[in-house]
């Protein structure tokens, strides 16, 4: 008797809980696939070139660095 | 500057593609398990069958903490050491522990219901509670509103930082303003004395929710790093374009 | 003069002729009080009760939201960067101009406490324990305040974003000066209990506000 009293607010937690962390996990795959497809963008545009060999350099130095 | 950004997350998100599924596939074990166990605990004798929202309560509130306690972390990072890793690591935990401190708020409330005849007491540890979801908030406005990456990891760093010191304060503030004014009539979320049969289901579930919070975390951060990326090459594109 | 006495004159200054904020906090803090009656209705047996925590209140808004143009003014005609250079320690330079503030803003709250009292039926024993916890608190939301001004000094939305991020803060100094201002007047707990607490919370703010402010600005600055 006490058990079904208490069932709709067990089963709203888990639900609330559901849709928090599904909101989470929602927001972090949406969120990558936006910047994944805005970087493809730019690349395509080409200014990966350049940037691209600006980049290895520092990343040299930076292992140096950390040697 | 934006180069050596772009340098040391290149080999973080290397890692970070790398550990996700890992972590991603801990995560459901861990909750397979966790969820099982909570399901085929027994009631508790005072709290019946509204105990299994422990099991959701207690890690929240756990990991609205560790959150706050990350940001701190990274918050030294950002000022001592200026690494743009640990901006990247403050910034993207503020939100996921933000969600876990309202699902700590709302769980504590349903249980509150049955228990209390009421969703909302100003119940000492709902209250913390609250005041941390603030101070959250308050961080992910400051992140909102300054536009410069690195001048908002610094600002938010020192916010955290202080919020970091004043948060004891506050639980101890709340804990003695609550019993000024309820007096012997607490009402203690989870009890006294814990029983193993509860206990072991709670820490499975505190450490499936600990995991998710790490792949969380780590998919945050990769998000954060793409983001300034992409910052970074717009940047460029605009001067190389003037 | 001492640089850090000159500072503290140019600031009381600045504040109290026209164009300065000095005795506007003064009446918010009237227009807030005002307002509750309106709200609660005039039972003067309620408002007793409830007088200390109103105006309480009314004091740490009217002192945090006074604060925002503390640091953006000297941000905008430059003398910050002035202060930057300087030098004098920052952290003192921050802690002058927090002193400032509340001799200018924070005191005449305090004066005007005991007035705006008698509109919520408090009696004089509970006036002066009332300006008593004040004169001790107020410094403390000050100095927290401090950190929110430092830290949107150059935002255009900074003074929502000040309260915003400033007001969970001071949560304990609240519940202590509110506590205080009541045992007094109604018991249970001695007064001395929250009083002491929040005479320490007020000189922990003392030396975390200025550190943690000037941090900001150096960091905000470079």
């Amino acid at each position: 008797m006490e058990h079904i009293d208490h069932l709709p607010f067990i089963v709203a937690s888990y639900a609330a809980a559901f849709a928090v962390v599904g909101a989470l996990i929602v927001w972090v795959t949406l969120d990558y696939r936006v910047q994944r497809r805005t970087l493809a963008r730019l690349e395509s545009r080409g200014v990966t070139r350049r940037s691209a060999a600006m980049r290895s350099e520092p990343t040299m130095q930076q292992a140096k660095e950390e040697v | 500057m934006t180069l050596t950004e772009l340098a040391n997350p290149s080999r973080f998100l290397a890692f970070a593609n790398r550990a996700l599924p890992w972590l991603g596939g801990m995560t459901v074990i861990a909750f397979a398990f966790g969820l099982d166990m909570a399901m085929n605990a027994p009631n508790d004798y005072q709290q019946g069958a509204t105990v299994k929202i422990m099991y959701l309560h207690v890690p929240s509130a756990w990991l609205g903490m560790l959150g706050w306690a990350l940001m701190s972390v990274a918050a030294l990072g950002t000022l001592v050491w200026r690494h743009p890793l640990a901006d990247v690591a403050a910034k993207a935990a503020a939100p996921i522990g933000a969600a876990f401190t309202l699902l700590c708020l709302v769980t504590g409330s349903l249980w509150g219901r049955p228990e209390w005849g009421t969703y909302w007491v100003w119940d000492a540890r709902l209250t913390s509670e609250l005041v941390l979801f603030l101070l959250y908030l308050g961080v992910i406005a400051l992140w909102r509103t300054v536009e410069d990456p690195s001048r908002a990891a610094r600002a938010a760093a020192i916010l955290t930082l202080v919020g970091a010191i004043d948060l004891p304060i506050i639980k101890f503030s709340v804990d003695w303003w609550n019993t000024l004014h309820q007096g012997s009539s607490v009402f203690r979320l989870g009890g006294s004395t814990i029983y193993p049969t509860i206990l072991i289901p709670l820490l499975v579930m505190a450490l499936a929710f600990t995991l998710l919070f790490a792949t969380l975390h780590l998919a945050a951060m990769r998000n954060e790093i793409l983001r300034r990326r992409v910052r970074t090459f717009r940047l460029m594109q605009a001067s190389a374009a003037s | 003069m001492n640089p850090l006495g000159a500072l503290l004159v140019r600031d009381m200054r600045l504040s109290i002729r026209v164009g300065g904020g000095a005795l506007m906090g003064v009446l918010f803090f009237l227009v807030v009080v005002t307002l509750v009656p309106f709200a609660v209705g005039p039972d003067l047996a309620l408002l007793k009760k409830i007088g200390p925590a109103i105006l309480w209140l009314a004091a740490l808004l009217a002192s945090l939201l006074a604060l925002d143009r503390l640091f953006a003014t000297d941000h905008e005609d430059g003398s910050l960067d002035l202060l930057l250079m300087s030098r004098t320690p920052l952290e003192l330079v921050v802690a002058v101009k927090g002193v400032a503030h509340w001799l200018t803003t924070g005191l005449p709250l305090i004066v005007a406490a005991p007035l705006i009292g008698l509109l919520l039926n408090l009696d004089p024993l509970a006036e002066g324990t009332l300006a008593l916890t004040l004169l001790v608190g107020t410094p403390a939301l000050t100095f927290i305040g401090l950190i929110g001004a430092a830290i949107a000094v150059a935002l255009r939305r900074g003074g929502l974003l000040l309260a915003i991020i400033v007001l969970p803060l001071t949560v304990p100094v609240l519940i202590f000066g509110v506590a205080a201002a009541n045992a007094a007047i109604v018991g249970p707990v001695p007064f001395g209990t929250p009083f002491t607490i929040l005479c320490a919370l007020t000189l922990a703010s003392l030396v975390i506000g200025p550190f943690a402010a000037a941090a900001a600005l150096r960091q905000e600055m470079e």
